[in-house]
């Protein structure tokens, strides 16, 4: 088991604490139950489950888009709970990247612009920053000839690449990611797992990914593992990592 | 950040390429259409305010409905009755009129001509009509009605010679078939007839004045009248024809005549206009609100079709309220170039219909479509086209903002 590499005083990244999310209507439907979890800086997660176990939906709540109806989910020891919309929406600006499944880049600009569009919506650096910054990224994830190409005229895999170059914009400490490679073929999957793991390991990040892939999950650091909404086992894998 | 949610707007739109242009041709539609109804409703209130200001005297002082004289029973009894009393009928028009006119002439700020108008018959040939006689001082009167400007024929200033002389309007001289050198014979209600020579010819633009109006030297209005030295009226000019309820005021409570403004004797076509005024603004509101609707379809259209853009850019950390600027934004983007072009298109409708000339015979004539080109009808129309396009784009855009990024997202995978 991989223990949270914080220093006392230092609050991990991520905590959950029973954290649960029951959907209401006529028939409630419990999406996750009592999950209690500690992610710390530079770990590689993968959340796993058999199909409508619950594993986005618990990644929906770590990463602050869903609000959990039981217990809570703090960021470096921060209770969310009590935060409104528009804080949740700064801290996830901020500290979060998120990758999907399908790219989600907007289809009307260049892959360039994708990458900017956080930067730009958080202000802090110059134009020339924020362009220069994000050739940089998609330098570094081999997409140097394709900033100024639209998604369209992108491959699945250079899709989603670009996708995590949005997700690392503001250099966020955490990247959420669910079913990352859940519709690309094996190469491309490589490739962006290739990627990932760089992340963590070279730029010391936290990735959590979602993934249904059990040879995948099993070259990360840490596995998760949930049936029905419940966590029930949460180990190091077992498999070494290549 | 508001430049990303500008361009984020803008590429929306341009998404949408053919139905933006649309809403926004409704707007121009909407905004140019107004411009030019109200650059022709002004333009018609103006011509029609000129002439009132230009053809009629700015204050006219005339003597009170004449009432009998008070009875010394009413002094003593409470209640007292009478039957078969009549106004006295030895005088007509102002009682010591020179002194009126004197005393106006020292603090009006404009100019002062008294005349004497009275009924008479005209002779001509074979012909009577009945006319209008005014007798005028004619180079005092040319400084309080255009008469000078109207004379097709002649000139004021010969009236004064020694002999009878007459002008009359065109309409008069027609119906007569008279023309200038004519000598007409004029008699009075008095009993009195006199001869006239026909020395100029007027035509006002009224036709309610040229074909019933005559002038002629007081003197002989006065002759005609049987009365030396009357005056009915006093025709006042000011300098500023808006000062005019004022200074009738202030004649009233000075020399106890009646005085009326000139808008107080049209008050009736002032409060038609100002009707009428309401009418246009409603039916410009009206005619921009349905304009708005293309502008709400397309905005709706958007954020439905772009519910996955809206769910990813707030799972990045986009505020709802980022949202709902993007969307109002997008409305105000049409807003604002249907407005610019609905400004041209305005512009180019009031050039036109200015342009138009025709010949009407009415109670004015009208050569062209009077129209006014005033900036405030541009503003206006901008702003109400505005704030139907920010209501448009505010109502689909607080949905969007509300939008949950999970259940796209969810619904998506």
């Amino acid at each position: 088991m991989t223990a949270p590499a914080a220093a006392p005083g230092d609050p991990p990244l991520i905590e959950a604490l029973h954290a649960g999310r029951v959907l209401g209507g006529t028939v409630p439907v419990t999406l996750v139950k009592d999950a209690t979890l500690t992610i710390g800086k530079g770990e590689f997660v993968a959340i796993t489950g058999p199909s409508g176990s619950g594993k986005s939906s618990l990644l929906y709540l770590l990463g602050l888009l869903d609000h959990p109806t039981s217990g809570e989910v703090r960021i470096r020891g921060e209770a969310t709970a009590g935060m409104d919309d528009d804080e949740r929406a700064s801290l996830r600006l901020a500290t979060i990247g998120f990758v999907f499944q399908f790219h989600f880049l907007l289809p009307e600009f260049s892959a360039l612009a994708n990458v900017m569009i956080p930067m730009r919506r958080l202000g802090v650096r110059s134009d020339r920053e924020m362009r220069t910054r994000a050739e940089e990224i998609l330098a570094s994830l081999g997409l140097a000839d394709h900033g100024h190409k639209r998604p369209d005229q992108l491959s699945g895999g250079q899709r989603q690449r670009v996708a995590v170059a949005r997700a690392l914009a503001n250099d966020p400490p955490l990247i959420l990611a669910d079913e990352p490679t859940g519709s690309l073929d094996t190469k491309s999957t490589g490739q962006v797992f290739d990627i990932l793991d760089g992340i963590v390991r070279r730029e010391g990040r936290t990735v959590v990914a979602v993934t249904h892939d059990l040879d995948l999950a099993g070259r990360m650091q840490r596995r998760i593992h949930l049936v029905d909404g419940m966590i029930v086992s949460d180990k190091a894998a077992t498999a070494p990592v290549a | 950040m508001i430049r990303l949610l500008l361009d984020l707007a803008l590429t929306h739109i341009a998404g949408r390429g053919r139905q933006t242009a649309v809403s926004v041709l409704g707007v121009a539609l909407g905004v140019g259409f107004s411009i030019a109804m109200a650059a022709l409703m002004q333009g018609s209130q103006n011509d029609l305010i000129d002439t009132l200001v230009t053809e009629y005297p700015h204050v006219t002082v005339s003597v009170d409905t004449r009432k009998p004289r008070p009875q010394p029973a009413s002094d003593v009894f409470d209640a007292a009755a009478y039957s078969g009393l009549r106004p006295r009928d030895d005088r007509r028009g102002i009682l010591n009129p020179a002194a009126v006119e004197s005393a106006l002439r020292s603090w009006v700020p404009g100019r002062v001509s008294g005349t004497l108008a009275l009924q008479a018959t005209a002779r001509y040939g074979g012909s009577d009509v009945g006319v209008q006689v005014i007798g005028i001082d004619p180079d005092r009167y040319v400084t309080v009605a255009p008469l000078a400007d109207n004379m097709v024929q002649g000139r004021v200033a010969d009236l004064k010679a020694t002999a009878s002389r007459i002008i009359m309007g065109d309409g008069v001289a027609e119906k007569l078939g008279a023309s200038v050198g004519s000598t007409v014979t004029l008699s009075s209600s008095q009993g009195i007839a006199r001869r006239f020579k026909v020395v100029g010819i007027f035509n006002s633009g009224v036709s309610a004045e040229d074909d019933v109006m005559v002038y002629v030297f007081l003197k002989n209005a006065q002759t005609l009248a049987e009365q030396s030295s009357a005056i009915s009226d006093i025709r006042v000019s000011l300098d500023d024809p808006y000062q005019a309820d004022a200074v009738a005021d202030r004649i009233e409570r000075t020399v106890a005549l009646d005085a009326k403004s000139w808008q107080e004797a049209n008050q009736s076509l002032l409060e038609a206009i100002f009707v009428r005024n309401v009418i246009m603004y409603t039916v410009v509101g009206a005619i921009l609100l349905v304009a708005g609707f293309g502008i709400f379809n397309i905005v709706s259209t958007i954020t439905h079709e772009k519910a996955r853009d809206i769910a990813i850019l707030k799972s990045l950390g986009f505020r709802a309220a980022d949202m709902r600027r993007l969307f109002l934004l997008e409305g105000l983007a049409m807003g604002t170039v249907g407005s610019v072009l609905g400004w041209a298109l305005g512009f180019a409708l009031t050039m036109v219909l200015g342009s138009i000339r025709f010949e009407v015979k009415a109670e004015v004539e009208m050569t062209h479509l009077p129209v006014t080109v005033d900036w405030t009808h541009y503003a206006l129309a901008a702003v109400f086209a505005m704030a139907s396009a920010a209501i448009a784009g505010y109502l689909p855009a607080r949905r969007a903002a509300s939008l949950n990024p999970v259940d796209i997202i969810r619904g998506a995978t």
